[in-house]
């Protein structure tokens, strides 16, 4: 079983809901970035996801944006964003590592050597923002034969023909973007999320993850009452972006701690109904 | 490559692929939106209804057919082959770009869309855009960076005058590939009542395509015209490239003319062996960028590099996935000149012939400057003047030292 699909199991076993962070690989800088990470599953992390820097991040609102740019400016590339999830994999071997970007980078290091790569560093899943169904074969392909799952998204825009395409070739879980909008926008309409996880629900057995738009803990728990797992990523990267000029162990106990807030809420979350 | 097709003006495939290059690499918000313009789209075009109310407004509206003129006096300087320019600069607007903007707005109204949104590097598209706005009553959204924003206030004046807002672009370089990055995220904010009108033959299938549709018009007056004053094709067929949409329009209908050469320019800036070009396709390497796989100036990480050029209009780091294919076939051959060759050439037309080029068209008049003199007088070379050079007094008077 992949480190994804066991974490599922157990959090179902527990009847408890993921809390998934995303920060920027590198961001602000490798060492920084690094002390942020291995200290996410203590602060409640089920999986995190690992954004690949991208000079161009199209679906990414001005937060995301930022951490990336503030990653490659401090001298991140795909070897050192490997090189952050080998680190990380000497001391936790459970904690799923979900790898995020958009495809040109991974186009120029070499499709089949980055998802040979990225799995022997210890990542899990893919999830390439500007890949749909229609072009992610040249990854999917190479990804599958490593055991790195490829991540879906569905939207608000996915009608059920649309969600038929997204779900055939979909692995590990299905990620719900809350809103029609780039990350850390809009804010998203509980009942409309619910109405489109119940619908994904009966397409599919896959765990559903939600992000986009969710940057409370209140949010967090509105969201985990809803779906499997709740991604927060703008409100983190943001969070880096206003601690830049305290010393960086600060900076670094802000962040986990802002982290293990947001966990605290989506674990202390139920199911249940959610009024619109 | 594999062995010659017996025809280029085949593609896309149903993906939006010109061989390994196009295709639709956007966020799965906008999926949806794509499949329904380019059904859309389609739709239109076998509707003959779409194809007269857009050939009644390029003729009443834009004034075309746009001439077909033989450059007496450049042909006698070079001393070699007969030049004819194809006046795009004498459209409405002064540029080729409304060509594309109509068919586009009227496509979104068909598609009972209520808003409009672009990006613009010159502002020419971004004039183009706000005028058919106007024309026809859209609110409209124009992108631009702050930077280009800063060298090109004209245009900016003349889009607020036609009534559209212009958003200055502060992330990343504040070029026109930023521009880019906000409308599309845009577009993802607002895709129940957006059309996005791009303006090149770049970004994700349908508008490579579509685009190259919309401007063909060009390509198809120049070889009727040089049909009927020459009695024959052209022998060498020009333009300049950026994103790529006037060469693409000149281009396509001679692809398959087998005794017709055909050129791109690309802008050179400071020089190809600089840092500070936008030649895409004689320096870059085959990428990913705002929707499909074609030639990008990037880092080896796969990053963004910044193009450069005397002519906003040029100054993107991609280009249209056909030009990519044309230039890996060998249909096409693509070269480039530099600022200080693109200005040389807009000062010798400006002077011999009354006409003042856009800076971008200037480009390609330089490239004549290199082929014509090796020509013989009866041979006959058509070059796409995609532009009229008023927007750019400023930046050439700034290149020459002179103070306006």
């Amino acid at each position: 079983m992949s480190r994804i699909a066991a974490r599922f199991a157990e959090l179902k076993t527990a009847s408890r809901k993921a809390f998934v962070p995303f920060i920027s690989a590198g961001d602000p800088d490798f060492e920084t970035s690094f002390a942020i990470l291995e200290k996410l599953p203590g602060a409640g992390a089920d999986l995190i996801e690992l954004g690949m820097p991208f000079s161009d991040p199209m679906a990414d609102g001005p937060a995301v944006q930022a951490a990336s740019l503030r990653a490659l400016k401090s001298g991140a590339n795909m070897n050192r964003t490997l090189d952050l999830v080998k680190k990380f994999r000497k001391a936790d071997s459970r904690t799923p590592i979900v790898l995020m970007g958009y495809f040109n980078p991974i186009h120029a290091y070499g499709t089949a050597r980055f998802t040979r790569d990225a799995a022997a560093a210890g990542a899990d899943g893919l999830i390439v923002v500007d890949l749909p169904p229609e072009e992610d074969e040249v990854l999917r392909l190479p990804a599958q034969a490593q055991g790195l799952d490829i991540i879906r998204l569905a939207t608000p825009t996915s009608d059920t023909a649309r969600l038929t395409r997204i779900l055939d070739g979909a692995s590990g879980f299905l990620y719900y973007v809350s809103i029609a909008g780039v990350t850390g926008t809009k804010n998203f309409e509980s009942g409309a999320v619910a109405a489109a996880v119940a619908r994904i629900r009966k397409a599919t057995s896959l765990p559903v993850a939600v992000g986009f738009g969710v940057k409370t803990p209140e949010h967090a728990a509105e969201i985990a009452r809803i779906a499997d797992a709740v991604v927060v990523g703008s409100a983190i990267v943001s969070h880096i972006a206003a601690k830049m000029e305290v010393p960086r162990p600060e900076l670094i106990a802000s962040v986990v701690e802002l982290c293990r807030t947001l966990a605290a809420s989506t674990h202390a979350a139920q199911d249940g109904k959610v009024s619109a | 490559m594999s062995a010659t097709p017996n025809s280029y003006r085949t593609g896309p495939d149903s993906f939006g692929h010109f061989g390994a290059y196009g295709g639709r690499y956007v966020a799965e918000t906008l999926m949806p939106l794509v499949l329904s313009l380019e059904a859309a789209y389609e739709a239109a075009k076998k509707d003959p209804a779409f194809q007269a109310e857009l050939d009644g407004l390029l003729r009443h509206y834009v004034g075309r057919e746009s001439p077909l003129y033989f450059a007496e006096r450049l042909t006698q300087h070079f001393g070699g082959g007969k030049i004819y320019l194809k006046r795009e600069d004498l459209n409405h607007t002064g540029a080729h770009k409304i060509n594309n903007c109509l068919g586009q707005i009227l496509l979104a109204r068909r598609m009972g869309k209520t808003r409009i949104i672009a990006e613009t590097g010159a502002g020419q598209h971004g004039v183009a855009t706000a005028t058919v706005c106007a024309r026809f009553g859209l609110p409209c959204v124009i992108y631009m960076g702050e930077v280009d924003i800063e060298r090109q206030k004209p245009n900016v004046f003349r889009m607020k005058l036609l009534g559209a807002e212009v958003r200055p672009v502060t992330s990343g370089s504040r070029t026109l590939k930023d521009a880019t990055n906000e409308a599309i995220r845009d577009w993802v904010a607002n895709v129940e009542d957006t059309f996005y009108i791009i303006g090149s033959v770049v970004g994700m299938h349908p508008y490579p395509m579509m685009v190259r549709d919309f401007q063909t018009v060009i390509g198809n007056e120049t070889r009727a015209q040089m049909q009927s004053r020459e009695g024959r094709l052209p022998d060498l067929v020009m333009a300049c490239v950026g994103g790529g949409s006037n060469a693409m329009g000149m281009f396509h209908p001679f692809v398959d003319d087998p005794s017709v050469e055909i050129h791109g320019v690309e802008a050179a800036g400071d020089g190809v062996n600089t840092p500070r070009h936008a030649a895409t396709l004689s320096k870059g390497s085959p990428g990913v960028l705002h929707g499909s796989r074609s030639y990008l100036l990037q880092d080896p990480d796969g990053q963004i590099i910044e193009a450069h050029s005397i002519s906003a209009g040029l100054d993107y780091p991609g280009i249209g996935p056909e030009h990519a294919w044309l230039k890996d076939s060998g249909r096409v051959k693509y070269f480039s000149a530099t600022d200080k060759e693109a200005l040389d050439a807009f000062m010798l037309l400006s002077k011999l012939e009354g006409i003042i080029p856009a800076l971008e068209s200037a480009h390609a008049l330089a490239h004549v400057g290199r082929i014509a003199p090796g020509m013989k007088a009866d041979q006959l070379i058509a070059v796409c003047l995609s532009g009229r050079g008023d927007k750019d007094v400023f930046s050439v008077a700034a290149a020459l030292g002179e103070k306006l």
